[in-house]
């Protein structure tokens, strides 16, 4: 546990958390910055927070796991979210999904061997008259095909 | 006017994400570039309601509506509509059945805005939702001055009691009523919650709504806090929605600027603030227990009602919950009075609903019409019908917790009651429509997959039971469905609505009873001939070889991952039926179309 204890959050962590302190119910968002900072919520980082805020290991590891949103394992340098939502699905979401699994060798939630990838699925982006859609670090391709999938990614 | 044109850009999350950023940056350089910013004003808007079209870009006064927009074409409007007054023709809205014809149209007059009546999105893609004097000068915080000056809190409740609203978030209850509760229940401390975490996997009305308006969420916040006592509001928003996040956030700072939040707002003796918490991913946190629970920090668990959070809520403390869509009513309602929104609707649903159109319907987007609207309104004379002419098969409401609307229904005027006496509900406003591709049991199956994926499994009959249902569906789908597994999902259904604890176990089996019902017989193609009428249910698909049509080249029998298909350039080739994964990739190599999948 040596190294655990010596680990330092990064400034803006800090920062956000002095912020937060006295309000009630904050863990959540300051997990949600935490995941901003790192990308994911490493177990160090987990184990900090526990002792910054006094509060049980056991209850920050009980709110990550309950929400999608967290993620305790380390992603993709880039972030595709393939749609899932009910009008992705009947236009097609599903075989986008089976595509990127042949192109890139992994499934969902999964890291690509270089790191280079990950594919996690999302429920409605939003923008359903697009449908179906694939969003890659934020930036949205609609109407997609899975024929314009090697494209996309190559510029990646 | 002080400017001589408005270029106003949809901002929406459609059109964004088809480079509306861009068309704006190119106008706004290309106006710089011949000196008319005094001539012209570019506004940024929330979303026009037309994403199918999108992105899209209206210029007043002229009332030109472009639309599927590239950057490259910013050019030729300024040079041509806002320097010789020419609207650009082939840049303009065409009507479907006007193929290629782009002619100048009142936006009033295109067939997807006719039937539309708008009161929530009365600002979406007019004002530039960043402004806040924009929300101001269309009428904004006018209600809230009106409360707190001229009205006392009793007579706020009234007002939005008569005027008949009910809840927007699913459940449909009496908005003035709840307020009602909160406002008698006796504490030092209550809270107004706005609940924007617009679950419903293929819907987005309150987040178009937020960032398009998002000061009208603010203003009627503040009204119930003054109707009820409370001086403190939390916004619940998924963390999914970034862009309304941020405009909220600007919206916040401006209204503190203007003092409109925070301590006696607008020289009065109230005081009232609102904070922004984040949800993270989990569809039950939208029950308003759960939502609770994830506002405190906690797991969002669903707490056993009653008591109700109108009485004992955040934090133990009596606390108003409303949707989104249910708040953007109120600053109208108190502005033009009950009455007058009693007069739009029906006997017992008053006022608009907005919906997502989406699925496999021409103009994809979101509208909203007066309740009482038919299903065949929004579907042909909204939606431009079904895409590629193909035959309607059923509308879907509800999402998760609905169910699904057929043909025989398309002219029951929709409303809260008439949904739920047919077996779907209102839910938040998702619609999509299913065309005669779409397979019922399958879909059915992806409502199924998510309520079990979002179950947060405190009580038996949803997490078990949930689980059952899916396997049965599988079963089904994949061909080893027995007829008494249809009496074992109506079984479990039943179980489920009765003994779950919350709203989404209790609703979770609505997908299936309501399918069962009205497409019955799908169900048993699947089961007894082990048919999929849609050719959707993969496996019970038979790929076959039409010799006809065969020119026997060998390719198919070349991709076939698992061997199936044999033969020889002489006989020509046949497919192995019990060795077929079904894979398709034959079918999609044979360049004869050869190949049928039956
Ligand atoms: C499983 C489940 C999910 C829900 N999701 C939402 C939601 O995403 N948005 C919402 O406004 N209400 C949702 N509700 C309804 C809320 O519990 C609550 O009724 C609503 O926020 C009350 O506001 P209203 O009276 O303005 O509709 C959900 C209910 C259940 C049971
Ligand atoms: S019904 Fe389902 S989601 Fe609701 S409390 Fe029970 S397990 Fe949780
Ligand atoms: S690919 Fe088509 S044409 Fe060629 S052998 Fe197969 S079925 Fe016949
Ligand atoms: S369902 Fe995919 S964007 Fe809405
Ligand atoms: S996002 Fe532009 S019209 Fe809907």
């Amino acid at each position: 546990m040596e190294t655990i204890k010596n680990l330092e959050l990064k400034p803006s962590l800090i920062d956000y958390i002095a912020q937060w302190r006295d309000k009630p119910g904050n863990l959540i968002m300051i997990l949600h910055k935490a995941q901003e900072e790192y990308g994911f919520i490493p177990r160090d980082v987990a184990f900090k927070l526990a002792e910054v805020l006094d509060v049980p290991l056991a209850k920050i590891y009980g709110v990550i796991t309950f929400y999608h949103f967290f993620k305790l394992e380390k992603r993709g340098k880039n972030i595709i979210n393939v749609c899932m939502g009910t009008a992705c699905y009947l236009k097609g979401g599903e075989d986008i999904i089976k595509e990127l699994e042949i192109i890139l060798g992994v499934g969902l939630n999964t890291v690509t061997p270089d790191g280079k990838f990950s594919v996690e699925a999302v429920r409605c982006l939003g923008c359903c008259g697009l449908a179906p859609v694939v969003s890659i670090n934020g930036t949205v391709y609609g109407k997609l095909s899975k024929n314009q999938l090697p494209e996309i990614l190559s510029k990646y | 006017m002080p400017y001589k044109h408005y270029i106003l850009i949809c901002a929406g999350t459609a059109c964004e994400s088809s480079h509306a950023q861009e068309i704006h940056d190119n106008f706004i350089k290309e106006i710089k570039d011949r000196q008319l910013e005094s001539d012209v004003q570019v506004v940024k808007t929330g979303c026009f309601g037309f994403c199918e079209q999108g992105p899209i870009v209206k210029i007043l006064p002229d009332n030109a509506f472009y639309v599927k927009l590239k950057p490259e074409d910013v050019k030729e409007i300024v040079d041509e509509n806002i320097i010789k007054g020419r609207v650009v023709q082939r840049l303009l809205y065409s009507p479907k059945e006007d193929k290629g014809r782009h002619q100048m149209t009142d936006v009033a007059n295109i067939d997807f805005y006719q039937k539309q009546f708008r009161i929530v999105l009365r600002n979406c893609g007019i004002i530039d939702p960043e402004k806040i004097d924009e929300y101001i000068a269309r009428d904004g915080y006018k209600a809230l001055e009106k409360v707190l000056f001229e009205m006392s809190p009793t007579q706020v409740i009234d007002e939005v009691s008569r005027s008949g609203l009910r809840g927007r978030g699913g459940a449909g209850f009496p908005t003035g009523l709840k307020w009602s509760f909160t406002q008698k229940t006796s504490s030092d401390v209550k809270y107004i919650v706005c609940n924007a975490d617009e679950g419903d996997p293929g819907a987005y009305m309150d987040r178009s709504t937020l960032e398009g308006d998002p000061h009208s969420i603010l203003e009627a916040m503040t009204i119930a806090g003054y109707a009820v006592g409370a001086h403190k509001g939390y916004i619940y928003i998924r963390a999914e929605y970034p862009l309304a996040i941020e405009r909220l956030n600007i919206a916040i700072g401006q209204a503190r600027d203007y003092g409109l939040l925070g301590e006696k707002i607008l020289g009065s003796n109230f005081d009232f603030d609102i904070e922004i918490r984040l949800g993270a991913g989990a569809f039950v946190c939208g029950e308003e227990t759960a939502l609770l629970a994830s506002v405190e920090g906690e797991r969002g668990m669903p707490r056993p009602r009653p008591p109700f959070p109108a009485v004992k809520g955040l934090w133990g403390k009596p606390t108003v919950i409303n949707n989104v869509e249910t708040w953007a009513n109120i600053p109208v309602i108190i502005l033009k009075g009950a009455s007058w929104f009693a007069k739009i609707g029906t006997e017992r649903s008053k006022g608009t609903k907005v919906f997502a159109l989406t699925g496999k319907i021409n103009n994809s987007g979101l509208i909203e019409v007066p309740m009482g609207t038919t299903l065949r309104e929004i579907i042909f004379d909204i939606g431009g019908g079904i895409k590629d002419g193909k035959q309607f098969k059923a509308a879907q409401t509800g999402g998760p917790s609905g169910g699904v609307i057929p043909a025989e229904f398309l002219d029951t005027p929709i409303d809260y009651d008439n949904l739920t006496a047919i077996g779907s509900m209102m839910g938040s406003g998702g619609m999509i429509v299913m065309d005669e591709d779409d397979c019922i049991v399958d879909i059915t199956k992806f409502y199924l997959q998510f309520s079990v994926d979002e179950s947060c499994g405190k009580c038996a009959p949803c997490r078990i039971g949930g689980y059952q249902l899916l396997n049965l569906l599988e079963k089904i789908t994949s061909g080893r469905g027995e007829m008494a597994d249809l009496n074992k999902l109506f079984k479990i259904s039943q179980a489920m609505q009765k003994a779950s604890l919350c709203g989404l176990g209790q609703t979770a089996s609505n997908p299936v009873l309501s399918t069962m019902k009205y497409f019955g017989e799908e169900y048993q193609e699947h089961i007894q001939n082990n048919k999929c009428r849609a050719r959707k249910c993969a496996q019970l698909l038979k790929f076959e070889i039409l010799p006809e049509k065969c020119v026997k080249c060998g390719l198919c029998a070349k991709v076939c991952p698992v061997g199936a298909i044999s033969g020889d350039r002489e006989k020509g080739y046949v497919i192995d039926q019990a060795k077929c994964i079904r894979c398709g990739q034959c079918l999609e190599r044979c360049k004869f179309k050869a190949i049928t999948r039956g």
